[in-house]
């Protein structure tokens, strides 16, 4: 027996989608804890010795052991792990003796201050870069492009930071050096911003401080370049491969046969339809930015969650570095995640 | 010369090698017309021959130390590149340091890509159960920020090249496992699959004999353009002091030695850079001209 399908709102499809996409984030979630956990657990020091010192007795030990479940069978103590990182518990530093959580959410946001500084400037040249070098391709715009990205992909981050501010600011004195803002202004920070976001461009605007926002700008620009250069490299070689294959749609040989002009084709046509997957890519290199942070933060010292990570791993504070990895793996898998939806939600044919 | 070429270009091979051989003569032709992917190769070859040759081309020891000559300038004699706070001589340490650097990129090139190969035609073969738990490891190792991934299993597996290989190895298998799966599904069904399955073959012998060498083309343009990020991520790593110690030549390392002296002596920390840079450009060259060669479906036409 056949019968016809009621007809359906379209609601309801792409909520089951995001309930699939909830699922998997969790599942992703949680195969990223059973790594750090894996990863902790493996660690040859002793838990119990590295918060207790070495002088501690054997009655404190084995209290110490109990109180931190580590006599219990190790899918236990997963589950304790699981159910204390969702309650925002990732453990205390071994160096500050302050929550890891506390400490990462006051970095978190100069490492995102960068990010989207970085993707910003990075989408602002790559898109019009691919756009122009997909209308000519082979061209010497083109070709050069193409280099220019394939050098980006070849220059280790840190090494074209300590080059910038070898030029930049030791030979030209164009912009700050290290750190967020100069010596002087660092004072005022603390003591005369009302802080609202922690992002001090926005925050330095936000209180009409505007001699420290050009300050704060100084510092900020080399960092941020040097990683829009390397999310050009990416953005500008995927918005050329889209673009070359919508170039190539009957629909473009129709708007130019009907005389429309190849500026309005190109700028307004055909990039309208490049936007959508480009939303995907642009997602993702913001991904990417959050990690390659890290060693840019190292060289800039920025206090980011970056150079967070790489501080505590001197001195081998595991459960900073640990609490940071998650931190920093939510916001990649989150930034993975919301690129996937966005894509369903924008692009028609994406909804199955 | 001119019979081989006759031979090579032959429409009728005779054996199957005259074939392959035949086969990779016109992909070499098309390559040979791409500047950029010739260049890339020379860089390549280059890399090869110092690596081999580093003792004989070297004008110093590099790890010897002569403290009356400390952080001379490039330009001095004897000192084409300078020397460092050692006063080791610097071409002479990037000359040897490319060793390292060509050993690291052997050694994980020669577990990643095994291991995504076996994990994905092994999952895209079987299918079903096999394939979604699978693919779903795969996925969320893929969803890993890598290089964090590889800092934190350093941190805990401890400092040393043979450790930061491993921590390259296990964050960058999983593209190679996704590649190797879609190749996999488009030659499970065919006939000639079913005619081995037919003549009794099991799956272990229809994989290793019949699917993975069909993985192969895209797995080695995949392998090319990561030599690149495998460099830079080991540079990385010895840069932060978790890869090769010291006073081994490891390029990351010596950036990160010359890095206290930037200003007043640059170019410590300038010339191993430029070493890096040349050299993972000369593999995403050869890489980017290998795709357009190999892989038609993504030429940049």
């Amino acid at each position: 027996m056949t019968s016809i399908p009621a007809p359906q709102s379209r609601l309801i499809p792409l909520l089951r989608q995001i309930g699939g996409t909830v699922v998997t984030l969790f599942v992703t979630f949680l195969g990223l804890l059973m790594v750090t956990f894996f990863i902790s657990n493996v660690i040859p020091v002793d838990p119990v010795l590295s918060i207790l010192g070495e002088r501690a007795t054997e009655a404190q030990m084995a209290e110490a052991r109990e109180r931190l479940g580590l006599n219990e069978p190790l899918w236990k103590q997963f589950g304790i792990y699981v159910g204390n990182t969702l309650q925002g518990d990732l453990g205390t530093s071994i160096r500050t003796r302050e929550p890891v959580l506390e400490e990462v959410s006051q970095r978190f946001p100069a490492t995102l201050e960068l990010a989207t500084l970085a993707t910003i400037l990075g989408v602002l040249l790559g898109v019009p870069a691919g756009v122009i070098a997909a209308t000519k391709p082979g061209s010497f715009f083109d070709q050069s492009t193409r280099l220019i990205g394939l050098m980006g992909y070849s220059m280790p981050v840190f090494w074209l930071g300590l080059m910038g501010l070898l030029l930049f600011y030791g030979q030209l004195e164009w912009v700050g050096g290290p750190g967020r803002l100069d010596a002087g202004y660092q004072m005022s920070l603390d003591f005369e911003l009302t802080q609202y976001t922690g992002m001090i461009l926005l925050d330095t605007a936000l209180n009409n401080r505007w001699d420290m926002f050009a300050n704060a700008f100084s510092h900020i620009i080399l960092p941020a370049g040097i990683l829009a250069y390397i999310s050009m490299a990416y953005i500008s070689r995927m918005t050329r491969s889209f673009m070359m294959n919508e170039l190539g749609q009957e629909y473009i040989t129709t708007a130019r046969v009907k005389g429309m002009p190849e500026r309005r084709v190109i700028w307004v046509h055909a990039l309208k339809n490049v936007m959508v997957p480009l939303i995907t890519v642009i997602a993702l290199s913001y991904a990417y930015l959050l990690e390659g942070a890290v060693l840019t933060e190292t060289i800039f010292a920025w206090p980011g969650l970056g150079s967070y990570i790489t501080d505590a791993l001197m001195v081998a504070d595991m459960p900073a570095v640990l609490g940071g990895t998650v931190v920093v793996g939510i916001a990649y898998i989150g930034l993975n995640m919301l690129s996937d939806l966005l894509y369903r939600l924008v692009d028609p044919r994406a909804r199955v | 010369m001119s019979t081989l070429t006759t031979w090579l270009r032959d429409p009728n091979p005779a054996s199957r090698m005259q074939s392959r051989l035949g086969q990779s003569y016109l992909s070499w032709l098309r390559l040979r017309r791409n500047p950029l992917a010739m260049i890339g190769l020379l860089i390549t070859a280059a890399l090869l021959f110092v690596a081999i040759f580093a003792p004989l081309l070297a004008p110093h020891e590099p790890i010897t130390q002569e403290l009356g000559r400390r952080l001379l300038p490039p330009g001095t004699p004897g000192n084409i590149l300078g020397t460092d706070d050692f006063g080791r001589d610097i071409l002479s340490r990037i000359l040897y340091g490319s060793r390292i650097t060509l050993y690291i990129v052997l050694l994980v090139i020669l577990t990643a890509p095994v291991v995504g190969l076996i994990i994905g035609t092994v999952a895209g073969y079987f299918g079903g159960w096999t394939d979604t738990i699978l693919m779903r490891i795969t996925d969320i190792f893929l969803a890993f920020p890598k290089l964090i991934l590889a800092l934190a299993l350093v941190a805990v597996l401890g400092p040393g090249m043979e450790n930061a290989v491993l921590a390259i190895a296990l964050t960058s298998w999983p593209p190679y496992a996704r590649v190797a799966r879609a190749e996999t599904l488009t030659v499970r069904n065919s006939d000639y699959i079913a005619a081995v399955k037919l003549q009794g073959a099991g799956p272990i012998r229809i994989i290793w004999g019949h699917v993975i060498p069909m993985c192969l083309p895209s797995v080695i343009i995949r392998v090319t353009l990561d030599m690149a990020g495998v460099i830079l991520t080991a540079a990385g790593l010895g840069f932060l002091g978790l890869g090769v110690q010291p006073p081994l030549p490891e390029w990351g390392l010596m950036i990160s030695a010359g890095r206290k002296f930037l200003f007043e002596q640059w170019w410590v920390a300038t010339m191993p850079g430029l070493a890096i840079f040349i050299v993972s450009l000369g593999f995403n060259l050869l890489g980017d001209g290998l795709r357009d060669v190999l892989d038609p479906k993504s030429a940049s036409k």
